[in-house]
């Protein structure tokens, strides 16, 4: 099987999108002839032309209005915000928009075909403006669906799952990994389920939870732990919005303890939606108080990056301190 | 308000009625156009634009090969549009408002921020005004009238509106320049920012610099329109394309643009052709998207030469100067990045400060704790370590003293 890195699957999968329906079209800024600032739509102009793939003008909130109707018309647009952080112009677009359309219509009209990429996460100098996680803005949108992968093999299948998805999917990569992940991606087309949490590690003391770049970050955090003797389980959540809790419930139900991490700030971050949740469903089963490990309520710093973060030995602390509670 | 002149067939304007003329003073070898009249420049001032000039293109040229070291994360050059952005705030003011987009260092480096300065920025350590905070390049000076850059594109544009608006009510005689590519004109915040000025009758100068890149996009993927500039007539906004290389062009327009926006309280938007001579970013390479040979074409339409020659050609400049220029420039460079790369990072109680007026007990707490973790761990975070160092160097004083 090759080796990929997730840029590599990304681009992949938008190949055999455009491959296999015309009706794919991949656009947004620089994304064109020159392939995406980060590359993740190299060739795809070349091999499907330039009605397909394209560069739009620099406007966000045009970009997303102009998805939503070309997916309100029955083409599958695959739109590429070029950094999360730049999102926001789209907003109303994203949120009054592509969320509501089914619904206000009594599904006259949707824009199912919708998906939205955009690269999110820190850990790459990039300060406040080239580093944020807006995840939980979107969680807070019914209508919307949210996914993040992992890896390139996550990449892959979750993004053609999400392009053949019968709801708008907004996509997060986690840039930091576009290049530095790498991993065995199978050539031909295969899928992995939206809204199904993957259990990525089975373990009897603590579950671990988190998406997206986090992932790699736990995954360090745990071969300390395991030294500490602790068992951890880690479950990688995939699916943001709808999420799956009966996964997360039923690993914490067996481990009594929870710990989620997100680089986003804590107040209002994703990982209080899922502590609230399993607490109605495990109160009783519960060993220590669910514990968040996450960026601090500021902004996104650039010189004490490394401090904001929510790094392998902040999340061991508070594996230890959740077994030890 | 709309005209009421009526026809009876179907008439379709192309907007082809509008054809906007390029302003233009000086020729390529330094001498005037035909026809032209040098603005009035006294020799100090034109000096000093120069001055500005160079020092940025030795300013980008020696921060483009550090961060190639790997001493700098990033850095963004104004490379071939020098004339645009020192020629405009040459024209204003120094106490008008300036709000850039990212690309205007010039416009600092005329109005007096000093190498020292820009080192603390780009080198994100304790004296940086930001705080370390943003990436590099992304400067603020309060004493300088230069409002701290800001990455999304276009925001600033609206905000000039709003910020010229004040400066209107407040009666002070002072506008805002407000600069941007021509790419993020393309944004909504431009449209929206564009009409407002015109309705409310706000003194901002809107300046576009059409270096004809975004990143990788060329303007011709950009806007199907003539540029930029027609886009006042559908504002009613008074409006002129200038030769951006053209430092005297530059320096004429914008001046005669500040008179209308503080005397008669008339927006206006310039647009300055000129061409982004380096890369995007240092994080780009336009090899992938344009030829070396339309690179080398621009490079001949220098601006800084052009105006060196006008200035030789007058006697207010010489080669001897422009060695010792340059000579002093780059030591300068050399000698303020070693100093601004050895002061230490800003202290660990800065994440907290300037999210709010003053720091919220929930971010109190949360410094509180990161703070222990990294006693604990204080190899894994090198930076936020040394801001403890002195504290725990205090106390053990304290101990010493039987204070504690």
């Amino acid at each position: 099987m090759p080796t990929l890195n997730m840029l590599q699957a990304i681009n992949q999968a938008l190949d055999i999108a455009m491959a296999e329906d015309e009706k794919v079209l991949c656009f947004g800024e620089d994304v064109g002839g020159f392939g995406g600032v980060f590359r993740a739509t190299s060739h795809l102009q070349e091999r499907y032309g330039k009605a397909r793939c394209f560069n739009t003008p620099l406007v966000e909130q045009g970009i997303i209005g102009f998805a939503n109707g070309l997916a309100a018309q029955g083409s599958v647009p695959v739109a590429e915000i070029q950094f999360a952080d730049y999102i926001f112009p789209a907003f109303d677009q994203i949120v009054n928009e592509t969320a509501k359309f089914r619904y206000r219509s009594g599904d006259l009209f949707n824009v199912g075909g919708l998906t939205i990429r955009a690269p999110y996460g820190g850990g790459i100098s990039g300060g406040l403006y080239h580093s944020q996680s807006p995840e939980a803005y979107f969680a807070h949108t019914p209508g919307l669906k949210v996914v993040i992968p992992r890896n390139p093999y996550e990449a892959k299948g979750l993004l053609l799952a999400s392009i053949r998805d019968p709801d708008p999917v907004i996509f997060f990569e986690p840039k930091r990994l576009y290049r530095a992940s790498t991993g065995e991606v199978p050539e031909e087309d295969y899928q992995l389920p939206i809204g199904e949490a993957e259990i990525t590690r089975e373990g009897t003391d603590v579950t671990l939870l988190g998406w997206g770049a986090q992932m790699e970050v736990i995954d360090k955090a745990v071969e300390l732990a395991e030294k500490d003797g602790i068992s951890c389980e880690v479950i990688d959540l995939r699916t943001l919005l709808p999420w799956d809790e009966d996964t997360v419930a039923e690993s914490v139900l067996k481990t009594g303890r929870l710990v989620v991490t997100h680089e986003a700030p804590q107040t209002g971050g994703f990982a209080g939606e899922v502590a609230a949740a399993i607490q109605e469903r495990c109160f009783l089963y519960l060993e220590s108080p669910i514990m968040r490990v996450t960026g601090l309520d500021t902004p996104f710093p650039l010189t004490l990056e490394k401090e904001y973060m929510p790094d392998h030995l902040k999340i061991h602390e508070a594996i230890r301190a959740s077994v030890n509670y | 308000m709309t005209t009421t002149a009526d026809i009876h067939e179907p008439k379709f304007m192309a907007g082809d009625e509008f054809s906007i003329p390029t302003f233009r003073l000086l020729t390529q070898d330094g001498t005037l156009h035909e026809g032209a009249e040098a603005p009035e420049l006294d020799r100090d001032k034109a000096r000093h634009i120069y001055h500005a000039m160079v020092a940025t293109r030795v300013l980008d040229e020696r921060m483009m090969a550090a961060q190639r070291q790997g001493r700098l994360s990033f850095y963004m050059q104004c490379t071939g549009e020098e004339a645009a952005v020192v020629g405009a705030t040459a024209a204003l003011d120094d106490a008008d408002m300036i709000m850039a987009q990212y690309r205007e260092q010039g416009a600092l480096v005329y109005r007096g921020f000093t190498f020292d300065e820009f080192m603390n920025q780009l080198f994100g350590n304790e004296l940086d005004y930001g705080k370390g905070r943003q990436m590099p390049i992304h400067y603020g000076s309060r004493k300088l009238h230069y409002m701290t850059i800001s990455s999304p594109l276009g925001t600033q544009i609206p905000q000039a509106t709003g910020y010229a608006y004040g400066q209107k009510l407040a009666g002070d005689g002072l506008c805002t320049t407000v600069f941007f590519g021509e790419g993020a004109a393309s944004e909504g915040d431009f449209h929206a920012a564009l009409n407002m000025a015109a309705v409310h009758k706000v003194p901002v100068i809107f300046f576009c610099r059409n270096n004809g890149y975004a990143i990788s996009t060329p303007s011709i993927e950009q806007f199907a329109a003539d540029g930029v500039a027609p886009r006042a007539f559908g504002y009613r906004m008074h409006v002129i394309r200038v030769d951006g290389n053209d430092v005297l062009a530059v320096y004429q327009a914008t001046q005669q643009a500040r008179r209308l926006a503080v005397e008669q309280n008339q927006p206006v938007l310039i647009e300055a052709m000129t061409y982004r001579l380096a890369a995007h970013s240092s994080s780009d390479d336009p090899s992938g998207y344009r030829s070396k040979k339309e690179e080398e074409a621009w490079r001949e339409k220098d601006p800084i030469l052009r105006l060196q020659r006008w200035l030789i050609a007058r006697d207010w400049w010489s080669d001897d100067e422009e060695k010792a220029l340059q000579e002093s420039l780059r030591r300068e460079v050399l000698e303020t990045m070693k100093r601004a790369e050895k002061r230490p990072p800003p202290p660990l109680d800065s994440m907290i400060t300037d999210v709010y007026a003053d720091v919220t007990p929930a971010l109190q707490r949360q410094l509180d704790a990161l703070k222990s973790h990294i006693r604990q761990y204080p190899e894994a975070y090198p930076k936020g370590a040394r801001s403890l160092d002195p504290d725990v160097t205090r106390r053990d004083d304290n101990a010493d003293k039987g204070e504690s």
